[in-house]
């Protein structure tokens, strides 16, 4: 090991597990390094964007339509509710006691716990939008279509980009368990320890936080990119309604 | 160092010679006669929770009362605490590790640094919201800052402050299932024990399910008691 990297300890050893291979734990087979970490990459990023993009299809144009009737009160603030009281990993185990293992159960799990910010935020993205301005357009002879799409969504980006940002980061940071149901992601070094040892559950741990914190730092630059320049002036007013949905994080994992 | 939590977890079902256990089944007779093996892990998971939150709301207070004073200080605060939130529980529990070792103690410090930006945020929030003529007409009656603090500021921020403690609460419940990676026990522990048993992962996701529930009713009812105003205004 390089002087350097051997000041961090097991930090060090495990950075260099991340760069350069090794023979596992219990011997025979060359684990970390490079192409080994990247291959879990990639499952990673595959399951957790396809489980984005489906939750996203599935709740986004729900909450919008429900945001727009104004009926759904309960429903954002039940939501979210329940997304925090499951916990990931029992959602997961009662998806691979129940269904079975593989990607789609993974999958699953991850659309699930990335729905209820997403319905959130929409709905109060949408609720939150100036009741003087939906009626002008009104006025003007928009249709309720047209209200929704030129109206109320870009001015609920801003609130829809949080909801993405925290379920993004929700279902990256839960991916991370998902060789439980044997989809090999990140987390597989973690999850077999007899194989990778310390070193490569820690080296896996420090790639899983990198990452997630990216996504979270992509994600919040997102919002500021779509957020309509108007809207950058003002400072919305908290609700002093306690009891109604407000926008907030979540985490699940 | 290199203990592995995962490794030493035995799989075998406790009185599972019945069909049904044997076929990893949901079966009601087992639950029935096995419940008792799950109270252990269930105060674990109470105390994972409890402490965290009551750590984390001393700290929170703390942090929102210099912000409070210090304006400034809001934006750096939430920023730091925003990281901490985003790292996944499951890294976490792995990085604090050659700093504190496997064991209940890395499994709070990283529970206690997620109530940080929940609870932080509405103790601002609700210390935000107190009126400014509610404030100054304090202030016309010679109250100095620190009892404008505590005799009218706090007491008008419970209700939100009460809110960030439920969300923490049930947040925190919900990440204490994976303390089990930092060998800290808990609930996740049973779940990771047999996690192809239906009636296993059924008993301990739903008590862990039931435990968020009963903790945020009582938070609920204690808000109520503590805030007898708010109950009179509506």
């Amino acid at each position: 090991m390089t002087p350097a990297l051997a000041i961090l300890g097991d930090f060090g050893e495990a950075i260099e597990f991340i760069f350069k291979e090794r023979e596992s734990v219990s011997g025979g087979v060359q684990i970390g390094g490079i192409p080994e970490l990247a291959g879990f990459g990639a499952t990673h990023m595959i399951v957790s964007v396809a489980a984005l993009a489906i939750a996203a299809a599935l709740a986004i144009p729900l909450a919008l339509w429900l945001g727009h009737i104004g009926r759904g009160d309960f429903l954002a603030t039940a939501t979210s509710n329940v997304g925090r009281a499951v916990p990931s990993l029992a959602l997961l185990a009662f998806f691979i006691s129940f269904v079975g293992l593989g990607y789609t159960n993974v999958i699953s799990v991850l659309v699930l716990l990335a729905i209820p910010p997403l319905i959130t935020n929409t709905y109060v993205g949408v609720r939150q939008v100036d009741r003087d301005t939906v009626d002008a357009a009104r006025g003007q002879g928009m249709s309720g279509m047209e209200i929704v799409r030129k109206i109320e969504l870009p001015l609920a980006l801003p609130a829809i980009f949080d909801g993405l940002r925290t379920s993004a980061v929700n279902v990256v940071a839960t991916a991370t368990i998902a060789p439980l149901a044997n989809v090999q992601t990140l987390g597989e070094p973690i999850i077999t320890p007899q194989t990778y040892g310390f070193v490569g559950q820690l080296g896996a741990a420090i790639l899983v936080a990198v990452i997630t914190i990216a996504v979270d730092v992509l994600f919040a630059r997102l919002q500021k990119a779509v957020t309509p320049a108007g809207l950058k002036l003002a400072d919305p007013a908290p609700s002093r309604w306690f009891s109604r949905p407000t926008r907030r994080r979540l985490k699940s994992t | 160092m290199n203990l592995l939590p995962l490794a030493q977890l035995k799989i075998e079902k406790p009185g599972g010679s019945d069909s049904c256990a044997a076929s990893n089944d949901f079966c009601p007779g087992w639950i029935a006669e096995n419940i008792g093996r799950y109270w252990d892990p269930l105060l674990e998971h109470v105390v994972l929770t409890l402490v965290p939150v009551a750590i984390g709301f001393a700290i929170s207070m703390a942090l929102a009362i210099m912000a409070h004073r210090r304006r400034w200080l809001t934006g750096p605060i939430i920023t730091v605490t925003g990281i901490f939130f985003a790292i996944p529980s499951v890294a976490a529990f792995f990085l604090l590790q050659p700093i504190t070792g496997l064991g209940t103690t890395t499994a709070m410090v990283a529970l206690t640094s997620y109530t940080l930006l929940i609870i932080f945020r509405n103790i601002t929030t609700g210390l935000r919201n107190v009126p400014a003529e509610t404030r100054d007409a304090a202030i016309g009656q010679g109250l100095t800052q620190r009892q404008v603090l505590v005799r009218v500021e706090l007491p008008m921020a419970t209700p939100e402050i009460m809110a960030g403690l439920r969300i923490a609460t049930s947040t925190t419940v919900g990440l204490a299932a994976l303390a089990v990676f930092a060998g800290g026990g808990g609930l996740g522990t049973e779940i990771l024990v047999d996690k192809y048993f239906k009636s296993n992962v059924v008993v301990a996701g739903g008590l862990a399910v039931l435990l968020a529930a009963v903790l945020d009713l009582l938070i609920l009812t204690a808000q109520r008691a503590v805030t007898p105003w708010q109950r009179a205004r509506s």
